[in-house]
């Protein structure tokens, strides 16, 4: 018999007997629970823009000249995003390198929490918000369940406070392929060691993407750094809403000259021409050694994916963060 | 707004020019990194692409219990990935059209020009608003390279793509680079 059907008669004898209906205390399954919670977060994460994206994209939008080719593609992309939310289908079919950000108390077990993320990814996959993406880079087996060596990434941090924070983001291959990596000086540039040079670098990556990276699109960069941590903070920096301010005001007024300068670039949504090229800029920095000055910028195309949840002390989704 | 309709040929679309915004209907094949480098290294394809559309793009597909395959959602992939190989598929087996996304290099669009071929951009990411214009699926080849990798034969109804490479020599992605290169240099 079924776990259903058992159920079902267990609640039939109840009522034959007409006692009184006192619902026992419902054990909770924590475990199970972090897997529902962790699948619709992955569901959410793929299937809908955050607001904050949603909010810049449609203003983007009404800036390009009606009946062209800009103005159309613009159409489709709102058109896309509306679809994917009511099918509850992906918004892109490439649903991307698959990053999980969790932010949990002192004490908390990552490696358990780690399995329940793995078992969330591959039921995820199961049931379509996830494409079958993730691919040995040895022996070119797909696994289909988007679990393998350094696969989903996973970074923990402990924060103050009870609560468990997830933050996810689906990184999509075309993006990512055109997010670069400068050294400075560039001297093809003519890019020194300065804010100067971090802007001309900046441009320079924007123009190199064109329309492959699916734009308009978003940067994350960060100054400085290694060249793993200033990669991985300049990721980071898509964690944040586009509406937001820097408070550091020289990267403030940077972030802000960079999307108007890109702007003119005029290689528009999907690289057809047109006024929007970019949708925001977001920068942070890092300490780096007087020998090294790299700068990192992580591209976002306009399928933007990233949420992020506040799990209650049972694991159940208490709050969205976008 | 122009129509492409099934069956294709070299001459339907030599009548298209960069920057048409078109409707295709009919039938395509998916076909994206390991089948290009498949025919590459020598192999045949396993359906006869002559006077096909070859589509760049690695689907995310559901098979239901009866076994019937669904696309759920069917956006374009980056297609310069394809540059070293696209004008030789064009030229042995005859294709009249690629859709993809960024555009594609000098080698592919002389060879649309010679042949008779065309370059139709898809907008990137809408996978969701491609899907719903696939109207069945016919076929699945060479599943071994795995899903998104495999060549899948599609129906579609109101495909929507703009024209970026016509089979005039004349390319968006060019115009479009030269002149943010222009304005490129005055900003730097």
């Amino acid at each position: 018999m079924t776990k259903k059907a058992a159920k079902k008669k267990a609640s039939k004898k109840v009522s034959a007997k007409k006692i009184v209906k006192t619902k026992p205390a419902k054990k909770i399954d924590s475990k199970q629970q972090t897997i529902d919670s962790l699948v619709e977060l992955i569901r959410v994460t793929s299937t809908v823009v955050p607001d904050d994206v949603f909010r810049t994209i449609t203003t983007a939008a009404k800036h390009e000249e009606k009946n062209s080719t800009a103005d159309y593609a613009m159409g489709i992309i709102k058109d896309n995003i509306d679809l994917a939310k009511y099918k509850s289908q992906p918004l892109c079919q490439d649903t991307g390198t698959v990053i999980f950000f969790v932010y949990h108390p002192a004490g908390f077990h990552q490696t358990p929490f780690k399995e329940l993320i793995k078992k969330a990814v591959t039921l995820a996959t199961k049931k379509g918000y996830l494409r079958q993406n993730s691919v040995n880079s040895l022996t070119g087996e797909n696994a289909g369940t988007n679990l393998g060596e350094g696969h989903p990434s996973i970074h923990f941090y402990e924060q103050k406070g009870s609560e468990v924070e997830v933050k996810l983001m689906l990184k999509g291959g075309g993006c990512e392929n055109v997010s670069a990596q400068y050294s400075l000086p560039d001297t093809t540039l003519g890019a020194g060691r300065d804010i100067e040079g971090v802007r001309k670098v900046v441009i320079d990556a924007v123009y190199k993407a064109q329309g492959k990276g699916c734009g308009p699109g978003a940067l994350g960069v960060c100054v400085g750094g290694d060249r793993a941590d200033s990669a991985y903070f300049a990721k980071k920096q898509l964690l944040r809403k586009l509406d937001d301010k820097n408070s550091n005001k020289e990267l403030d007024n940077l972030e802000k000259e960079i999307v108007t300068t890109c702007n003119k670039l005029g290689i528009g949504p999907m690289g057809f021409g047109g006024k929007t090229t970019l949708l925001s800029c977001k920068i942070t920095h890092a300490n780096r050694v007087p020998a090294s000055f790299f700068v990192s910028i992580s591209y976002m195309c306009w399928a933007f994916r990233r949420q992020g949840v506040v799990l209650n002390k049972n694991f159940a989704i208490k709050k969205w963060l976008y | 707004m122009k129509r492409l309709n099934y069956p294709f040929s070299p001459e339907a679309v030599r009548e298209l020019r960069v920057g048409d915004m078109v409707l295709i209907t009919g039938k395509l094949f998916t076909g994206r990194d390991a089948v290009h480098k498949y025919i590459h290294d020598g192999n045949k394809p396993p359906v006869d692409l002559k006077n096909q559309i070859i589509y760049h793009c690695g689907p995310v597909t559901l098979k239901d219990k009866s076994g019937k395959w669904t696309v759920t959602a069917a956006g374009p992939t980056t297609s310069i990935r394809e540059e070293p190989y696209q004008w030789e598929v064009i030229r042995d087996y005859g294709i009249v059209g690629v859709i993809g996304k960024g555009g594609m290099g000098q080698k592919t669009l002389d060879a649309c020009k010679e042949y008779g071929c065309v370059y139709l951009h898809a907008v990137g990411g809408a996978a969701q608003v491609l899907a719903e214009k696939i109207k069945s699926v016919d076929g699945l080849y060479l599943e071994e390279f795995g899903l998104p990798e495999a060549i899948w034969e599609l129906s579609v109804e109101d495909f929507p793509v703009v024209v970026t490479m016509d089979a005039h020599g004349n390319s968006l992605h060019k115009d479009v680079e030269a002149h943010s290169k222009e304005v490129l240099k005055t900003v730097l």
